[in-house]
């Protein structure tokens, strides 16, 4: 087996903050150090190093960590230097890294993959790494965060406790009826799966909104033509510049703008404008704009101030459903109404700029509000989890609605399959572990 | 000068006779060396044969022309299916066997086997060639044997020692001398090695029994037998078992006499089963239970032994004597011989190929109590795939290698070879992830024509079982052929929904409430058909959409198996292991993918790294 190369990346998005850490793993992660003109810190301790280039100038003063492996996060030795920020440093640092014989950039993912091959995260867990190094804003982090921390494994792993003991109960109903100390009647198991599975489709349920979470809550900006959704998104794209994700600080016209509100990632999206028209084409497009506002998590309805007094009854309809009213072009206006369609209006003038921070503020209490104790609940964030839980869920259906007294052995085989799908998430249930429950619950044998 | 055998086996319990006439039915010249021929065909403990898991082994030892199904059939005393309240994958065959007329009939299957010589000896040593393939076998008379093969199945003869209470005697079993000389020269292939222990009850006098006031239990009317053979069944008369139960009295007597019991005075350093708890064990760990039941079965027609299931120990022969006579119905019983348990030396099954042949050593294999498991069915069934594949070694053919997905055969070997054991290993249908497919009523269906294949299965048994798959077949295609609409479904019975969808017989057949009865109230032309065949068609009937599901789960199954480990792996170059599964890894020697991912404790990162490190090597 070739030893496996030293590896470095930065660990923290380009771009962003003040610090960025860059890490190291491999076998000569601490070599590295030396090359860098710095000694090697005590490990888990961070202490404060000059990096020097090959040609002894000073590149930066940097916090340095060490971690001897097996130990570390990828079970080699890893060195982690927190620069500074600014580009012409992380430059400077990455470039003398790369010129070091045997030391090469990390594809993405590496440090993952080395951590989860080294046997030191579970497969869930390596998935909260994935995203944690994916993570954007804060509340992807935490959730990604509670993750690791076994948050899911944790709620899985209940599951699975009552998986073993409904299956115990059944397997010993099967396998031991004949050897006297087996109750003769079929075992109570309807209870136990119904709450089961009650639990299982919550957690689908709220694992949809920790999806969101992960990838982006939506927010589409929707009202009449001309309200100001094109100028309003812009306006939070320049203000936004430095979280920006597709094209910051470009004069282009943006639809679609990524924010972090209070520490979510929200994706605003500019949509048609919303009108009564004959017109084929912008038909369709309103059409779109209705569906896309359907298909968002939160919807903004964007309507121009001088027009508020004349309200169509579909718009007033459209505005009543939606999550926020903004009133826009407020400079025009004399006086702002407190209420439109029934909700509080959120007066902008997105030319002036006033108003736009309250907006701001706004949509990110309403988000909070509703996410917020999904990041706390640790949900099913990924597709795999997903798909294992509804497969374990219509299993555990099927066995509800199975026959216990008749054909036990359907229910039991169904019920198996749940626990099998379980598995996928928690670990899996193994014979031997219900044989163990059933041994030390039952007096077996004649 | 030796004479040179093809395949040799020693021991003549369950497992070495199926082992020997394996052999000698795939054509090796077979010898079976044991102590004695009095005692081949013993039923040395329980008089019994089947139940859940180990009705499933008989029928797949029948199925492939093994003896024990037609042996127990000619001595059954008592037929019964188990759980047939419960689906047809859970039901197993059990009957209970008058022993002696066991014993006659094992050993008349033995002696018509063509190709197999009987010898009754002791075997005190193996040989083996300067490169470690065994060559044969020397006997305690000084002389050597040589064979292309050897199949050991020693039981519990290896270092075995016996307790009644405080006293301690070396054997096997009550009688028999323990087979020390061979336990040293398997010590000296330096195999890993485990101590277990079991236990037996006390022998009771029948004639000291009042049976009135005790629940009787009888069998079922007619008997079911055990082999797929037509005829096989005795006709002797069927008996009944008696039901009785410890009281308060017997447990307070038990406790306070603790200190004596082998077992919990310390004595005993075996592991022994957790299903067949001593009743010390019970009296201690479930100190809640008022009482435990304990069947009195006759252990034959013209025998007034009595065995009582239930209270097996190894409390001193007086303790034993009075705890009895506290049961009712027992209150004058004499006891004919003590209850003992038992303690043995087993050789860690991990050290054995999926074949049951010692990796370390060529032509070695191993089968029955020696390798961990307990139980007649058990020892049976691993004789069976031993001795066959010791032939098949012999001639040159590859090994069978029964899967987890076709029997319990494989299940039971799969988890020997792969996880080891650290209690006598005992099937249970929950064993068996693919149960619905790995029936009692099929095993036939799903092995004889393999064994015909391997060339374990003679030809009457051939003949039958094709007429056999052919009939279920024709039944199944046309059933599938005819079909109901709702009000004519109903009208004949069957439970469906007034939906407008015309249904196919197969499909009604399956309806969780259907008979067969239905099927001829539909189509009166059908009423002959034979009940085997209807009963089987109607369980695949009833299965086929679960079996359908896990069609994929066997496809992984088998993807995975299809990855072989090679045997010389060195799991040391593997990188990213821990040591604990690398220790466990090079323990079990998984032979594929798939056994390693069974191994406890394996995890997802372990297995990727596993895969890797083999198909580089492969690439390489
Ligand atoms: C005390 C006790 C209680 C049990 N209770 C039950 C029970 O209730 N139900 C149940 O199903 N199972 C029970 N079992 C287990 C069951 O008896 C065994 O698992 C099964 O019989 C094992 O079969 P075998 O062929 O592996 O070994 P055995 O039946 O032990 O046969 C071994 C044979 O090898 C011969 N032999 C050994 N060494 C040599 C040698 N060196 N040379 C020549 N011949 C040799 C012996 O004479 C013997 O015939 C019990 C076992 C014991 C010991
Ligand atoms: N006075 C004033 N005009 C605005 C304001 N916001 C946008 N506009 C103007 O309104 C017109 C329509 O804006 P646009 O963003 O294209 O509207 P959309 O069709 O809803 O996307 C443009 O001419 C903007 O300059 C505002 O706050 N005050």
């Amino acid at each position: 087996m070739t030893r496996a190369a030293t590896i470095f990346a930065e660990a923290t998005p380009s771009g962003a903050g003040a610090l960025a850490v860059i890490r190291i793993s491999g076998p000569q992660a601490r070599q590295t150090l030396g090359r860098l003109g710095a000694s090697v810190p005590e490990p888990r301790k961070a202490a404060l190093r000059h990096l020097k280039g090959e040609d002894g100038q000073t590149l930066d003063h940097a916090l340095v960590l060490f971690f001897p492996g097996p130990n570390s996060y990828t079970g080699e030795d890893v060195v982690e230097l927190h620069v500074h920020g600014g580009r012409a440093v992380r430059r400077a640092v990455l470039g003398a890294l790369a010129s070091m014989p045997g030391v090469t950039p990390a594809e993405p993912g590496a440090f993952t993959r080395r951590a989860f091959e080294a046997g030191r995260l579970d497969l869930t867990q390596a998935e909260a790494v994935a995203d944690l190094v994916a993570a954007e804003t804060e509340a992807q982090r935490r959730q990604a965060l509670r993750q690791l921390d076994g948050g899911l494994s944790a709620r899985s792993e209940a599951w699975r406790e009552v998986v073993l003991g409904v299956l115990a109960d059944m397997e010993a109903h099967l396998d031991f009826s004949d050897e006297a100390e087996v109750e003769a009647s079929s075992p109570a198991v309807a209870d136990p799966l119904t709450r089961l599975l009650g639990e299982i489709t919550e957690e689908l349920a709220a694992g949809h909104r920790g999806e969101r979470i992960r990838e982006g809550i939506e927010v589409a900006v929707v009202g009449p033509p001309n309200a100001g959704k094109s100028s309003l998104v812009n306006a939070l794209a320049r203000r936004e510049v430095a979280i920006v994700a597709d094209s910051p600080g470009t004069t282009r016209d943006v639809i679609e703008v990524s924010l972090d509100l209070g520490g979510f990632a929200i994706t605003l999206c500019d949509t048609a404008g919303l009108r009564e028209t004959t017109d084929t084409v912008e038909k369709e497009g309103v059409r779109r704009a209705l569906d896309r506002a359907a298909a968002a998590d939160l919807s903004v309805m964007v309507l121009s101030g001088p027009e508020i007094g004349e309200l169509s009854a579909d718009l007033e309809r459209h505005a009543a459903a939606a999550d926020l009213v903004l009133v826009n072009k407020v400079d025009l206006l004399e006086r702002v109404p407190a209420v439109v369609a029934g909700q509080p209006a959120i007066p902008v003038s997105v030319r002036s700029g006033k108003g736009l921070d309250r907006f701001e503020e706004v949509l990110a209490q309403t988000v909070a509000a509703r996410y917020a104790d999904t990041v706390v609940a640790a949900p099913v964030t990924r597709l795999r989890h997903r798909d294992a839980l509804e497969q374990a869920a219509s299993a555990l259906a099927r066995a509800l609605g199975g026959d216990m007294a008749t054909a036990p052995e359907l229910v039991t085989e169904d019920v198996r399959l749940a626990a099998r799908h379980l598995g996928r998430i928690a670990g899996r249930v193994d014979v031997e572990d219900v044989l163990d429950r059933i041994f030390s619950g039952f007096c077996i044998g004649k | 000068m030796a004479v040179l055998w093809d395949v040799i086996v020693i021991g003549g319990g369950h497992a070495g006779c199926e082992a020997g006439a394996a052999a000698a039915r795939h054509g090796a010249r077979t010898l079976l060396i044991t102590h004695s021929w009095n005692d081949v065909g013993a039923l040395s403990c329980n008089p019994a044969i089947g139940g859940l898991g180990k009705g499933h082994l008989v029928r797949e030892v029948d199925a492939l022309d093994g003896l024990m199904g037609r042996a127990i059939d000619q001595a059954g005393i008592q037929f019964r299916v188990l759980n047939r309240s419960k689906g047809p994958a859970v039901q197993g065959p059990r009957a209970q066997a008058d022993r002696g007329l066991y014993r006659s009939a094992m050993r008349r299957l033995l002696a018509e086997q063509s190709n197999l010589t009987v010898m009754e000896e002791a075997v005190v040593g193996l040989r083996r060639s300067g490169e470690g393939a065994i060559t044969g076998v020397c006997l305690s008379d000084g002389r050597e044997l040589k064979a292309g093969a050897v199949v050991l199945t020693a039981g519990t003869f290896l270092r075995g020692v016996m307790h009644v209470g405080d006293k301690a005697e070396p054997g096997g079993r009550l009688g028999d001398p323990a087979a020390d000389h061979l336990g040293r020269s398997l010590a000296a292939l330096k195999l890993p090695m485990g101590r277990l222990k079991t236990g037996t009850p006390a022998r009771l006098d029948g004639r000291t029994i009042d049976y009135r006031g005790l629940a009787a239990q009888s069998g079922d009317e007619p008997s079911e037998p055990f082999s797929y053979l037509p005829g096989t069944l005795g006709g002797q008369a069927q008996v009944a078992c008696h039901i009785t139960h410890t009281t308060p009295s017997t447990h307070a007597l038990i406790r306070a006499n603790l200190v004596r019991s082998a077992l919990y005075g310390g004595a005993i350093s075996g592991i022994g089963p957790r299903y067949c708890p001593s009743i010390e064990d019970k009296v201690v760990k479930f100190p809640d239970r008022e009482r435990h039941q304990v069947f009195l079965e006759p252990e034959g027609l013209d025998d007034p032994t009595v065995y009582p299931n239930g209270v097996s120990t190894s409390l001193p022969a007086d303790v034993q004597t009075a705890f009895l006579r506290t049961l009712p119905g027992l209150e004058k019983v004499e006891v004919l011989r003590p209850g003992y348990a038992i303690e043995y030396d087993m050789v860690d099954p991990r050290a054995l190929r999926p074949s049951l042949e010692v990796r370390q050593v060529p032509g070695l294999f191993l089968a029955g109590q020696v390798i961990g498991t307990t139980g007649y069915e058990e020892a049976a069934g691993l004789g069976l795939v031993a001795g066959l594949n010791a032939a098949r070694r012999v001639g040159d053919s590859p090994p069978w290698v029964p899967r987890r997905t076709e029997s319990y055969l494989g299940v039971m070997i799969d988890d020997l070879v792969t996880r080891g054991v650290d209690e006598p290993y005992r099937m249970f249908t929950s064993r068996a992830e693919y149960r619905l497919h790995l029936r009692a009523d099929n095993a036939d269906r799903r092995l004889t024509a393999l064994g015909v294949e391997l060339g374990v299965v003679g030809s009457e048994r051939a003949r039958v079982t094709a007429d056999k798959v052919a009939a279920v077949e024709a039944l199944t295609r046309l059933l599938s052929n005819r079909n109901l609409t709702p009000s004519e479904a109903r009208q004949a019975g069957f439970v469906v929904n007034d939906d407008g969808q015309r249904r196919d017989g197969l499909t009604l057949l399956g309806l969780p409430e259907a008979r067969w009865e239905e099927v001829v109230r539909a189509w009166p032309d059908l009423a002959p058909t034979p009940r085997v065949l209807t009963e089987v068609v109607r369980t695949d009937a009833r299965y086929r959409g679960y079996l359908a599901r896990q069609e994929s789960d066997i496809r992984a199954y088998e993807r995975d198996e299809a990855l072989a480990l090679p045997d010389s792996l060195d799991y040391s170059q593997v990188g990213s292991l821990s040591t604990e599964l690398r220790t466990k890894l090079s323990a079990a020697r998984p032979a594929t993918l798939g056994a390693a991912a069974r191994l406890p404790g394996m995890t997802p990162a372990a297995l990727t790294a596993l895969l890797r490190y083999v198909k580089k090597g492969r690439a390489a």
